[in-house]
């Protein structure tokens, strides 16, 4: 009986030894800590900078950046350029009618990308374009091909080129940086994952909030267990 | 109890039956005294229906339910009401857990033979709570208004559409409009917050009081009430429910909210499977995502519906796939009349019944993993073996219940 139970369980457990990788390229695995208001401020003002010019986060509110370490002054100061209120949502500059014939197609409110995209796609994504004469924006990217996004970063990160190696009949596909930009390699790198790191908490501000009751809950819940059970069995010491 | 009280018992005692309903319900229902662990899930339904109910009343003060608004009333709550993400987050994973809690609960039902004679009706009036239960969750996931709301939901609607004759009609009054649209989700909000809540709660006090006319089965699966002491009429192994099965009740509980807490907590999201990626894309009528998968609770009827791939009998093969899946879902109701054991537990069953059980068990799990994934020709296939074996262990049940070899039930509970 033992063995059939043993053999039925692999049975039923085989399919889910074969999840199929996800197509297109491997991610690159984002180093974030949302727990790290440094870096989120920097990627807040990345954000401001460079993201919220075309795209809008419609679902957050500017003084809500007081997780983060930012008073309402200090919101004003740094985020607020176009003189809305610190209790205002972060609309984008741009109109929408506008936007949809600059590009194409609206640009997506960022609120919540980091939960339908995940940080590595976004980390892997921001680095990944390159020129592409061929298309309209003249950019193009390796993770997200014709983004209608042009590469607003490309002053900083430089310009990248695709290189295409033929390899045992397998084309693969990588970058290669031509034109340097403001930053190096690995600024870049830092500057995009601070600017990540952001979107996550973006998405979800009250993450921190949410993981620091949780322990308090849960130890409540812990000790209720314990003092429950020598409740159930006082009760239940007559019972035979 | 001070003369007070009492006389305020004996007040209210002329007027309303309180104290025989506590009696009947509480102090004296005897319970058998041998419930094991799968005993607990009963009670944990319940509990996540007061979740349920309690925070859904939380978040109605704040949803929107119009095309526009919903998905960013959603994040609004998200975000700006006081603990708005903690009563979110409550209802999502409550939605879950509660079909985690119901499908033990059914299995624990077809382990110890819970819906045989005499409880059949009370088998039946579950079956309804799961039907009322699969709707809750359908039009609750339609609400945030995300792409997975929007196309999940175009994906069922037109199943019905599959049936003859009627199936225009149904779905024009299911939608309330031509297509998907505002109207929709209006006529679900209310269906979800109005409707079925109150078909629940009917459903699931009638369930009780089924329960507590026919006693408890127990692990053995046999009547408690044919062994009582002749004297005080009480059946030998049972216990009172209060006080023995609520501090009983109470550990699982808690014991329950520590796992229902870490997901809260830790992994609201659930790695996707709770609340898909998805569904925080607000939903957009122009374009259908490349791969539209229910929530993992109906995924084993979606793999089901998606089996279907040859015209058959003049019917093509979208209905089949449509009578297929509810037949699965409609099938538990037979159970009562299928299995013709002269045994009621899987503890006193043979080696044919436990096989087939197995190979259920089995089958659904397959069948709910295939149910998230693209389709391939392989899984497909695999697909339809597993369908198979899903129908095999209802519709062979008269035939192997029968010819089984039984060990004979004790006389009293064991431990």
């Amino acid at each position: 009986m033992m063995k059939l139970r043993t053999f039925l369980f692999i049975l039923c457990m085989a399919p889910l030894s074969v999840f199929s990788a996800p197509a297109g390229m491997e991610l690159d695995e984002a180093p974030i800590d949302t727990t790290d208001n440094a870096s989120l401020q920097r990627g807040a003002e990345s954000f401001v900078n460079y993201c919220l010019t075309c795209h809008a986060a419609s679902y957050m509110r500017y003084n809500r950046h007081r997780d983060i370490g930012l008073n309402e002054p200090a919101v004003l100061e740094r985020l607020v350029y176009t003189g809305q209120k610190a209790g205002d949502l972060m609309l984008t500059a741009m109109d929408k009618k506008e936007g949809e014939e600059w590009f194409g197609v609206l640009p997506p409110d960022l609120s919540v990308i980091a939960r339908s995209r995940g940080a590595d796609w976004l980390y892997t994504y921001l680095r990944a374009f390159y020129r592409d004469s061929t298309t309209v924006p003249g950019w193009n990217n390796l993770l997200f091909d014709r983004a209608a996004m042009p590469h607003v970063l490309y002053e900083l990160q430089g310009e990248q080129k695709l290189v295409v190696e033929t390899v045992g009949g397998e084309e693969i596909e990588s970058l290669e940086l031509v034109k340097p930009g403001k930053m190096t390699v690995s600024e870049y790198d830092h500057y995009v994952a601070d600017l990540v790191n952001y979107l996550v908490y973006l998405g979800e501000p009250h993450a921190n909030e949410r993981k620091r009751i949780g322990i308090y809950v849960l130890l409540f819940l812990f000790g209720m267990l314990a003092l429950t059970i020598a409740l159930k069995r006082e009760y239940w010491r007559d019972i035979h | 109890m001070s003369k007070g009280l009492n006389a305020l018992k004996d007040w209210i005692d002329a007027r309303f039956p309180m104290t025989s309903n506590w009696e009947a319900h509480l102090s004296k229902y005897y319970a058998p005294k041998n419930f094991n662990f799968w005993y607990y899930f009963g009670s944990l339904a319940l509990l996540v229906l007061v979740n349920q109910i309690l925070t859904g009343i939380f978040l109605t003060m704040n949803y929107k339910p119009d095309a526009d608004l919903a998905f960013a009333s959603v994040e609004y709550i998200m975000r700006d009401v006081n603990y708005g993400w903690l009563i979110r987050y409550m209802h999502s994973t409550g939605a879950s857990m509660f079909f985690v809690v119901v499908y033990l609960h059914m299995f624990r039902g077809m382990l110890y033979g819970s819906y045989r004679k005499p409880r059949e009706l009370l088998w039946l009036i579950g079956m309804g709570i799961f039907f009322v239960l699969m709707s809750l969750a359908f039009t609750g996931y339609i609400l945030p208004w995300g792409q997975m709301s929007y196309w999940g939901a175009q994906v069922i609607v037109s199943m019905f559409g599959a049936i003859p004759v009627v199936g225009d009609t149904l779905t024009l009054v299911l939608l309330g409009d031509f297509n998907l649209s505002d109207a929709t989700l209006n006529r679900f909000f209310a269906y979800h917050v109005v409707t079925l809540p109150l078909m629940m709660i009917v459903l699931v006090f009638v369930h009780i009081l089924a329960l507590h006319e026919v006693g408890s089965n127990n692990p053995d699966g046999i009547e408690i009430k044919a062994n009582k002491n002749p004297e005080t009429k009480i059946p030998v192994d049972g216990i009172p429910f209060h006080p023995y099965y609520s501090v009983k009740d109470i550990v699982g509980v808690i014991a329950f909210l520590i796992v229902f807490c870490t997901i809260v907590f830790f992994a609201p999201e659930f790695g996707g499977y709770f609340l898909e990626h998805n569904n925080f894309i607000p939903a957009n009528t122009l374009q259908t995502p490349d791969h539209i998968a229910p929530v993992w609770y109906f995924t084993p009827y979606y793999s089901m519906l998606r089996a279907v791939t040859v015209n058959f009998l003049w019917i093509d093969a979208k209905l089949w796939g449509v009578i297929l899946m509810a037949a699965a879902v409609v099938i538990f109701a037979f159970l009562p009349w299928l299995d013709r054991s002269p045994v009621k537990s899987i503890r006193y069953k043979g080696p044919i019944f436990k096989f087939a059980l197995t190979m259920f068990v089995i089958s659904f799990f397959v069948l709910g993993f295939l149910g998230m994934e693209a389709p391939t020709p392989l899984y497909t296939l695999i697909a339809q073996i597993f369908t198979v074996v899903y129908f095999a262990f209802f519709l062979l049940m008269p035939w192997y219940s029968k010819i089984d070899k039984t060990k004979p039930e004790p006389k009293r509970v064991s431990k």
